[in-house]
């Protein structure tokens, strides 16, 4: 159960999940300058929609095979809303004010979020179960569920998708085209508003592919599962050069291995018994964050700001 | 006949303060038109406030017939003003292909697209050459040269060049200005800001010399550079 080869497999699942939400905060910070710290409610959120998709649109008894695609497209389409909407009602009338302003704008609505499913979904405030996929399969060493499965294969098709997006499509090209520069993307007929949203949505969506997952995986949602889950996808996020997509899933894959790695074998290094195990995780999840932003400030992949003409 | 563009009494602010204090100037189809002067003399405020970058405070553009205030700027491509920025602004990361392609961003007609592309390395033979390569790797008069093509890659019917020789060698100057020579013989009608005032001057049918956010003087290129105020002003010579 606690081979390496477990603890690798651990650390990649949960590292892909980091990864998937760490995409809405870099392709946002990419185009917009802007950290949108509302992201980890959004991820929650997309729990909810797709929680509600399955107790009180679904019929029971509704196989998961139907369910799961159902559940997707509800919890994707409340993120979508909710990243959407926040871009256009509270982010963009604040474009060209003063940075301090958008920052505490997103983390007022981050609480705003969290209180409204708090206060109005049935059982919100405590853990609520969400359906699981929970059947095992042993793979030589490894065992992992009928959830990790789902997990590992959406972040790949998502990250595949997306990076054919952005390379090869005529929107991906504007995308990068405003990231690089907003101005002069508009004088090649570019609307940049549009291209806000598109990333807003992008980033909706694929918080709430992993917010399926989790639920999938761990089999319950509350209203603060967005905080931790966010604050981590926002270090992966930094950690792989923020602005970067392939910096995004790489970060995370890296936090959630390091994270994974360091709970299970760091307390049998002689005097830090005491520091090992899940409790220590984040901290571990952090230190990796200091010492790789002491080496290399711009992240893994990141380019030096100097680089950015 | 109706001048191509149309500025009347045209404001421009920076929050309180005017860059801009009320010009008016028109470019017909098939002219080059420069404006000349120093740096904050409102040049650059002018052209962003064509292009739709900047709104204006006051006063009323009209482009071919339709007024462009108030028109986002992303739509004023689309009515055929192309705009080659101050300072180049080429995509560094993109390739040079991937530049022009973004010139033509609002074309569908594909084939007409892989043509003028072709066009454009003919102009600049160096870009042909480096089409793969990330543009931020060029030197300044590469990145100019396709600032110029990027622009040229929306079939404008204006061309608005904003300083275009700006920190570039005497040689790579000469080339520039040639070009825009050869662009003024194809027929392309341009309005160029030049702090280059003899170079500028030498090329323009019109020319108006702005200062402080005004246009102090107006006449043909060629009385421009025999004038003596301009001489000494911005010629260099006493």
């Amino acid at each position: 159960m606690n081979t390496l080869p477990q603890q690798l497999a651990n650390g990649l699942l949960l590292g892909s999940m980091y990864g998937l939400i760490a995409i809405g905060y870099t392709m946002v910070y990419g185009i917009v300058q802007l950290i949108n710290f509302a992201h980890g409610e959004i991820f929650m959120t997309g729990a909810f929609g797709a929680l509600t998709v399955y107790f009180y649109i679904l019929p029971d008894g509704t196989p998961m095979a139907v369910a799961v695609p159902l559940m997707l497209i509800g919890g994707g389409i409340v993120a979508i809303l909710i990243a959407v909407g926040a871009e256009r009602f509270a982010y963009r009338p604040l474009r060209g004010a003063p940075r301090l302003a958008p920052l505490i704008t997103a983390i007022g609505l981050s609480l705003a979020l969290q209180e409204v499913v708090r206060n109005f979904y049935p059982g919100a405030d405590r853990a609520r179960a969400f359906p699981g996929l929970d059947a095992t399969h042993d793979l030589g060493s490894i065992t992992i569920k009928d959830a990790d499965i789902f997990l590992i294969v959406s972040a790949v098709v998502c990250m595949a998708a997306l990076a054919y997006f952005v390379r090869k499509s005529r929107t991906g090209r504007a995308m990068q085209a405003t990231a690089q520069d907003p101005d002069t993307a508009q004088l090649m007929g570019i609307d940049t508003n549009r291209i806000i949203v598109i990333a807003f949505a992008i980033g909706g969506f694929f918080a709430a592919v992993a917010a399926v997952a989790y639920g999938l995986k761990y089999g319950n949602v509350d209203y603060r599962m967005g905080f931790l889950m966010g604050l981590k996808a926002f270090t992966a996020a930094v950690l792989g050069g923020i602005g970067n997509i392939y910096g995004a899933m790489l970060g995370g894959l890296v936090l959630g291995i390091a994270e994974t790695l360091a709970s299970a074998y760091i307390d049998e290094i002689p005097g830090m018994q005491q520091l090992g195990g899940q409790s220590w995780a984040n901290v571990w999840a952090f230190c990796l964050l200091i010492i790789v932003l002491l080496v290399r400030p711009q992240g893994l992949l990141g380019e030096r700001v100097a680089d950015r003409a | 006949m109706t001048a191509l563009l149309e500025v009347e009494d045209l404001k421009v602010a920076y929050g309180k303060i005017e860059a801009v204090k009320g010009i008016s100037f028109s470019v017909e189809a098939g002219q080059v038109v420069t404006l000349i002067g120093t740096n904050g003399a409102g040049k650059t405020t002018t052209l962003r406030t064509l292009s739709g970058l900047l709104k204006p405070l006051s006063g009323k553009i009209t482009f071919d017939g339709k007024p462009l205030t108030g028109v986002p700027a992303h739509k004023i491509v689309a009515l055929g003003l192309a705009h080659s920025p101050e300072g180049r602004h080429i995509f560094p990361r993109l390739t040079i292909a991937e530049n022009l392609q973004l010139g033509a961003f609002l074309r569908k007609d594909t084939a007409g697209i892989e043509k003028d592309i072709q066009r454009a390395y003919e102009l600049f033979p160096i870009l042909g050459e480096r089409r793969k390569q990330a543009a931020g790797t060029l030197s300044g008069g590469e990145q100019q040269m396709l600032a110029m093509g990027r622009a040229l890659m929306s079939q404008p019917k204006l061309l608005m060049l904003d300083e275009p020789s700006m920190g570039l060698s005497p040689i790579m100057m000469q080339k520039i200005m040639a070009t825009i020579a050869e662009l003024k013989a194809q027929g392309t009608t341009i309005l160029l800001v030049e702090q280059n005032a003899q170079a500028a001057l030498s090329l323009a049918d019109q020319g108006h010399v702005m200062e402080v956010g005004k246009i102090v003087l107006s006449g043909t290129g060629q009385d421009l550079l025999h004038d003596e105020s301009v001489r000494k002003a911005y010629l260099g010579e006493d």
